[in-house]
């Protein structure tokens, strides 16, 4: 079966659809599927709902889907960097619902792991509890968190092999992994497509049975904040 | 004089233990760092996927793949090790982190702690700061005593949305040094030159002997 697509608009055909549910790999600007991203804009698909660390930053990430109001929705932990994003959540145009960062990374991993529900002591006695069942185990409460199972997830990789085995780069992992493993389709866009047998079988971070679709491309990869110690 | 920044950083650099993974937060916190006593080894937790954090790059050198979960460009170490978001809070959830070090806008007399949202202000996210309080072993939090306008931040009772509900261990402030207990909060060091009467017209919590 044929994985690798030639550009992000060709892995994209046929999966948007207005209104669906797209999960993103990415923290701040680090990892996330750019290219997939300026796709998916260029595609005009509306009402997304995102569940996305963050919501990148005004012109980049998943901004760039803000300035064209194709997003109606956010499930993110921390939204700050982003004045389009305030500006619309302010006034009532864009529904935002806080997840604690790893609670979204473990609704992200349960519902890829057929998990529908999991317990969790993350915000109890907090807003996030509020209307969540709540159990207690060994005497202390914890409440209940769903799994997500996402229509399309969106990844960015370092290497790949052609079947799909994924390598990540440093911090440039982080949601990747959970967020490839909740979508019913995966697309990963990667910076080398390398051949299949030349990646170490031990060292494969997130196996090609994820990952659905596949694109190599050129990747800006923005330095959100350049911090440096004299030499 | 209370403590500084610095000072307080340092001071809180003390609780760190030999072997101990530790998260540090945004602020103060983060300078912690810069204090780890000779002879203690600790690794320093990125909840982002990253265990071992070094410091700030050399100029030229920033890696857009390499930052730390306040998304400034960071180094790693000969003993690092990277890993995806949800088997970072598995490791804070499932109580392997040692200690994180957190920066507040108030904590009350029992643990109470509120960190990230300001009703009718901007609001930005809680970020992974619930999950750190819920899950680490241990709790310190960093913070002035006060407010800019003299407003007690230590509390009888947080007015703020929670972060966590009874989570924090100990507070370091720039007057001292109090731990949660049983009925309220306990003075365990001064600053210098900061006496007990100055700490307690800064507290609006109850303090017990």
């Amino acid at each position: 079966m044929k994985k690798v697509y030639g550009s992000a608009a060709e892995a994209l055909d046929g999966v948007l659809f207005d209104g669906m549910f797209i999960a993103a790999g990415g923290f701040g600007l680090c990892g996330i599927p750019e290219l997939l991203l300026a796709a998916i804009k260029d595609a005009g698909t509306k009402d997304l709902t995102f569940a996305s660390n963050n919501a990148g930053v005004d012109d980049f990430g998943i901004g760039i889907l803000l300035q064209t109001r194709q997003v109606k929705k956010m499930i993110s932990s921390y939204v700050g960097e982003n004045a389009e994003f305030m500006r619309q959540y302010l006034s009532g145009e864009l529904e935002l619902e806080f997840n604690p960062q790893g609670t979204l990374a473990e609704r992200m991993r349960a519902g890829g792991c057929g998990i529908p529900g999991f317990y969790t002591k993350t915000g109890v006695g907090t807003v996030i509890a509020e209307g969540k069942d709540h159990r207690d185990f060994n005497g202390e409460t914890y409440i209940l968190e769903e799994g997500i199972v996402a229509d399309l997830s969106i990844v960015k990789a370092w290497k790949a092999d052609a079947t799909g085995n994924l390598i990540f780069r440093k911090t440039a992992r982080n949601f990747n992994p959970p967020a490839a493993m909740c979508g019913k389709v995966c697309i990963a866009e990667v910076e080398e497509i390398v051949p299949t047998g030349s990646l170490d079988p031990d060292g494969i971070h997130l196996p090609g049975i994820y990952v659905h679709r596949l694109i190599q491309g050129e990747h800006e990869k923005r330095i959100e904040q350049r911090t440096t110690r004299a030499a | 004089m209370p403590w500084d920044r610095n000072q307080m950083a340092a001071r809180a650099a003390q609780e760190l233990q030999d072997g101990w993974y530790v998260n540090l937060g945004i602020g103060i916190p983060t300078l912690v760092s810069n204090y780890i006593p000779d002879g203690i080894e600790v690794t320093l937790q990125s909840e982002n996927g990253m265990l071992g954090m070094g410091p700030f790059p050399i100029e030229g050198t920033e890696d857009a793949d390499l930052i730390n979960a306040g998304k400034q460009t960071i180094t790693e170490l000969p003993q690092t090790a990277y890993f995806d978001s949800a088997q970072s809070f598995g490791m804070i959830r499932g109580g392997k982190i040692a200690m994180a070090i957190l920066g507040a806008m108030e904590v009350s007399e029992n643990g109470d702690l509120a960190n990230w949202m300001i009703p009718g202000k901007l609001v930005k996210g809680m970020g992974g700061a619930m999950d750190l309080v819920a899950g680490v072993g241990r709790v310190v939090v960093v913070m002035d005593h006060a407010n800019k306008h003299g407003e007690s931040k230590v509390l009888r009772d947080c007015t703020l949305p929670l972060t966590g509900k009874a989570v924090v261990d100990r507070i370091i402030t720039n007057l001292g040094v109090l731990d949660v207990v049983e009925g309220g909060l306990k003075i365990v060091e001064l600053a210098d030159g900061v006496t007990e009467q100055e700490l307690r017209d800064l507290t609006e919590a109850t303090l017990v002997a």
